[in-house]
């Protein structure tokens, strides 16, 4: 009965907001429309149809509801975005185009949110295909939404590149600058961070091993893991790259360092998590100490791990990174911020953060694939939930 | 006496066995087995540059003469635990406003940290509470907050600096605004988390007094919401403090522990970078345990079980 | 024997002088208030807790020898099953743990499931399956290593009345066709005089023997013999030596 009654409140606003924000949306489509006008302000037909599109969408969505209306919204949505775009290098540095730039730029910001809330009042249930897009669709034009509003505000309002570039500068840089950032990318990543990663993770799972095998070590380990997570590690890089030198090895050293400590605690943990009935069937089947090892305490700890490890892997990237401001040889993601940044050459700076980025998100996702095959038990997995 | 000493040896393991039993002694002997490898490394590694130098004068180096110049040595490779403790014990003594006394330096990134921490944290809060109210956030903004966790967004900071200083913003600003938004996100995902840790029951009684979401959020989400907000808290503020002190490396700033780091590694002062290093453990130990006691008293005053 | 164990701040007596001999294929159930130290018994016999005095000897051996003996299949409160491993990588699981031949695995978790009504179940993940299903899963996983000991700790302690009366009726259908001997520990009056051959009453603090009841009933009995009067009867005896303990206690 609750569930009826709390979905009957969220009902109730269906039929009001999207109007409400359709309408406000369409306002100031037309101030947009019009302001031009009245200064005899040159504005490109292709930005003035599509506004007038867009707003058609948004006069449409105040007539209907449901999957309809955030249909047309969305549409809408995506057509003034494209509209804004030529309208906004149309205007740059004009005085009153750019006020009828601002117009148009939150009338499209209303028409998008009240898009997403026609979308996220839609049955978003179930483990449809439709279902999941439209799961996606919405951070998906929340993200849109602030890249074109951010190229939008760049050019139209020639904002200084030395600021902020442009998301289309950045990917101009992405793509001129290609085979620089491939190779900061095979330093930084394919080097240091795998190596370091992969040892660092490999040494606190070791070490967890021998702390669980003996007590006093791990008494004498785990509130001193403990008090590593409030330290700021990367500190040490100056001291590694004095001892490692210059080249990746530095680097894999601090990401040695900050990885292992994470992984001994969640090891530790996952291996302290075992279910005391699950232990003692074992002891009752007469189990040795690796097969209630291998067949018990490993796999239920599996959780814990892939939590150290999903954290260590942003965690190694931020120590490389980090020590390469500290001193490398001319190649590296560190090394390319640190160098452009100082000859103002911001959009290398933002394209070699968005390499880094993608590198993190992918790696990232890439385990929790992993995790979701291994733990696929667990009840943060189970069947969709 | 005789009888004593008969007495002792079968005591001696019993006390052993309780002192490892006990919370204290496991950590020291880690602790203890630290310094002694720390020591020998010392020595080891600074054997080369001694026994080059000793062989160059044509000196014999017999082992006491090694060990003593290892641990002394004018630019050690790692220098040895007494010369780190004599550098922060001369650098704390001297007069906090000097340039050369390190809690001058911590108050610089402390100052920093925590300014940052506060605007952060307060901005975490309250896209929290927005993102837990409003189902379009929630869907639009979310995911995005949980994907920044997976990218190195420290990596922006040495541009910010550059950036807000084209601005003529320097000093604590360009370093408070890195810890700032180093530490919304961990605080967003953690009470975010919170806000919605209320079991179902507890939101049906709230329902069936026919509570505003306002009255459900002061007096159900947000006491159900406290432990995860200190965990975030304490994840922000470690992380704010490696924000300013990153901060200050790309302008190679003057003042502040991550100066002292980059100083120390340009002119291979080793001292200096590992009582820097020391001192900024000390700073984020001290801040995290400074949420911890907010935590605890919070938690005392809320009637919470004592841990 | 006695069992003391180290509490917070004091000794407590978990047991108190049990002196009690177990005759092979008896179904002996252990019935007594919370805190009378049954499970604690139980567990003593499957060498999970050890004796502060006195001998324990599980088919002649100590228990820690009839352990490492496989003697015993153990069924806890809760099914306990692994949940990364399929109903029937459960099952085989203390096959793998005690070195069965390969070959015989699939065999025998087939023919245990059987036995148990899970056919068509053995590919499904234990989260799948409802509580009594679980459960039953945990009594084929006990019984696939064929040990001559059965203890089961409160097994459908946590089921519905309805399933818990079905897996009682199944339970005792089992027992008379493997004829191992069960030690079946309950809070349930009906449950121990449905289900027992002997039935041992406990009380609490410290955990003594209060009575010992023997049950002659019929072994092809159904749930509907729980309306005769010699159920009755033997519930009636049961209710007494329950309160008799508790009795004792004040």
């Amino acid at each position: 009965m609750s569930m009826v009654s709390s979905k009957e409140v969220l009902a109730a606003p269906t039929l009001v907001r999207p109007a409400a924000g359709s309408v406000l949306a369409l306002l100031f489509y037309l101030f947009a429309l019009v302001a031009p006008l009245a200064t005899h302000e040159p504005v490109p037909t292709a930005a003035s149809v599509g506004l007038l599109i867009a707003g058609l969408c948004a006069f449409g969505c105040t007539l209907v509801t449901g999957p309809l209306c955030a249909g047309l919204g969305s549409g809408g949505w995506v057509v003034a975005s494209l509209a804004l775009l030529p309208a906004s290098i149309a205007s740059a540095g004009l005085g009153l185009g750019a006020g009828a730039l601002w117009l148009a730029l939150i009338g499209a910001a209303i028409q998008g949110w009240t898009a997403m809330g026609a979308i996220s009042r839609l049955k978003l249930e179930g483990r449809t295909l439709t279902g999941r897009l439209l799961r996606l669709a919405i951070p998906a034009m929340f993200g849109l939404g602030l890249l074109v509003a951010w190229q939008v505000l760049v050019i139209g309002f020639a904002v200084p590149q030395i600021l902020l570039p442009s998301p289309g500068q950045i990917f101009a840089a992405l793509v001129s600058h290609a085979s620089i950032l491939l190779a900061d990318f095979q330093q930084t990543v394919l080097k240091s961070v795998i190596a370091g990663y992969i040892m660092g993770c490999g040494a606190g799972f070791v070490l967890a091993l021998l702390a669980d095998r003996f007590d006093f070590l791990r008494r004498g380990l785990l509130p001193l893991g403990n008090l590593v997570s409030a330290i700021p590690i990367v500190g040490i890089a100056p001291i590694m790259v004095m001892w490692f030198g210059f080249g990746w090895q530095s680097k894999a050293a601090v990401v040695v360092i900050m990885t292992v400590f994470p992984m001994l605690v969640s090891s530790l943990a996952g291996f302290a998590a075992v279910d005391r009935m699950h232990a003692d069937l074992m002891t009752s089947y007469g189990a040795r100490g690796s097969q209630s090892f291998l067949k018990l305490v490993l796999p239920g700890a599996m959780p814990h791990i892939f939590n150290a490890l999903k954290l260590n892997s942003t965690l190694a990237l931020i120590g490389a990174i980090v020590a390469e401001f500290f001193g490398t040889p001319i190649v590296g993601m560190g090394f390319r911020i640190s160098t452009e940044v100082a000859r103002m050459n911001v959009d290398v700076v933002w394209a070699t953060i968005v390499v880094a980025a993608l590198t993190g998100s992918a790696f990232y996702g890439l385990l929790a694939i992993a995790e979701r095959l291994i733990t696929f038990w667990h009840p943060s997995h189970r069947g969709g939930h | 006496m005789t009888s004593e000493a008969l007495m002792a040896p079968p005591a001696a393991p019993g006390l052993f066995r309780r002192l490892a039993a006990g919370r204290v002694f496991p950590v020291l002997a880690i602790v203890a087995a630290i310094i002694v490898i720390w020591l020998a490394g010392a020595i080891w590694l600074n054997a080369p540059q001694i026994e080059d130098a000793y062989q160059r004068a044509g000196q014999p180096l017999d082992f006491a003469t090694l060990v003593h110049e290892g641990w002394n040595a004018k630019r050690p490779v790692l220098p040895s635990p007494q010369q780190v403790v004599t550098d922060l014990w001369n650098s704390l003594t001297l007069s906090p406003t000097s340039k050369r006394s390190l809690v001058y330096h911590a108050t610089i990134t402390g100052s920093a940290a925590l300014s940052g921490f506060a605007l952060g944290s307060l901005l975490g809060i309250v896209l929290a509470i927005a993102i837990v109210h409003v189902r379009r956030l929630d869907l639009s903004l979310m995911p995005w907050v949980i994907t920044s966790q997976t990218i190195p967004i420290l990596a922006i900071a040495p541009m910010i600096v550059v950036v807000l200083g084209n601005l003529g913003l320097t000093g604590l600003i360009p370093k408070a605004i890195i810890s700032m938004y180093l530490c919304f996100f961990p605080v967003t995902i953690g009470l975010v988390k919170g806000l919605r840790s209320p079991d179902p029951l507890q939101m049906d009684l709230m329902r069936t007094y026919s509570a505003s979401s306002r009255q459900v959020l002061t007096k159900l989400r947000w006491p159900a919401a406290l432990p995860y907000l200190f965990a975030g808290l304490k994840v922000a503020i470690a992380i704010s403090l490696v924000g300013a002190i990153v901060g200050e490396l790309p302008t190679g700033a003057q003042a502040g522990l991550g100066s002292r780091l980059l100083a120390g590694s340009y002119f291979g002062q080793t001292v200096q970078i590992w009582s820097a290093l020391f001192v900024a453990s000390f700073l984020g130990t001290a801040l995290v345990a400074l949420v911890g006691l907010a935590e605890w008293m919070v938690r005392r005053s809320m009637g919470g079980r004592l841990t | 024997m006695s069992l003391v164990y180290q509490g917070a701040d004091q000794p407590v007596t978990a047991l108190q002088d049990i002196n009690l001999t177990i005759e092979r294929g008896a179904f002996v159930s252990f019935i007594g208030p919370s805190g009378c130290g049954k499970t604690t018994l139980m567990r003593a016999v499957a060498d999970l807790e050890h004796p502060t005095s006195g001998s324990l000897l599980v088919n002649g051996v100590t228990p820690e020898a009839a352990r490492l003996d496989r003697a015993y299949g153990y069924v806890f409160q809760a099914p306990a099953l692994y949940p990364w491993r399929r109903i029937e990588a459960n099952v085989r699981l203390p096959l793998e743990v005690m070195g069965f031949d390969k070959a015989e695995h699939a065999e025998r978790a087939k023919r245990y499931l059987k036995l148990v009504g899970l056919e068509g179940f053995e590919r499904k993940f234990p989260w799948q399956l409802s509580g009594g299903m679980q459960q039953r899963a945990s009594i084929a996983r006990a019984l696939c290593f064929e040990p001559e000991l059965l203890l089961m700790d409160e097994p459908f302690g946590a089921l519905d009345e309805i399933t818990r009366d079905r897996l009682n009726e199944e339970l005792l259908r089992l027992w008379r066709t493997t004829r191992k001997t069960v030690i079946f520990v309950t809070h349930s009056i009906a449950e121990a005089a449905f289900l027992s051959s002997k039935i041992v009453v406990m009380s609490a603090r410290p955990g003594r023997i209060v009575k010992i009841i023997d049950n002659d009933a019929p072994p092809e009995r159904t749930l509907d013999w729980r309306e005769s009067p010699q159920f009755l009867d033997v519930a009636h005896q049961l209710r007494e030596a329950l309160n008799e303990g508790h009795a004792h206690d004040i």
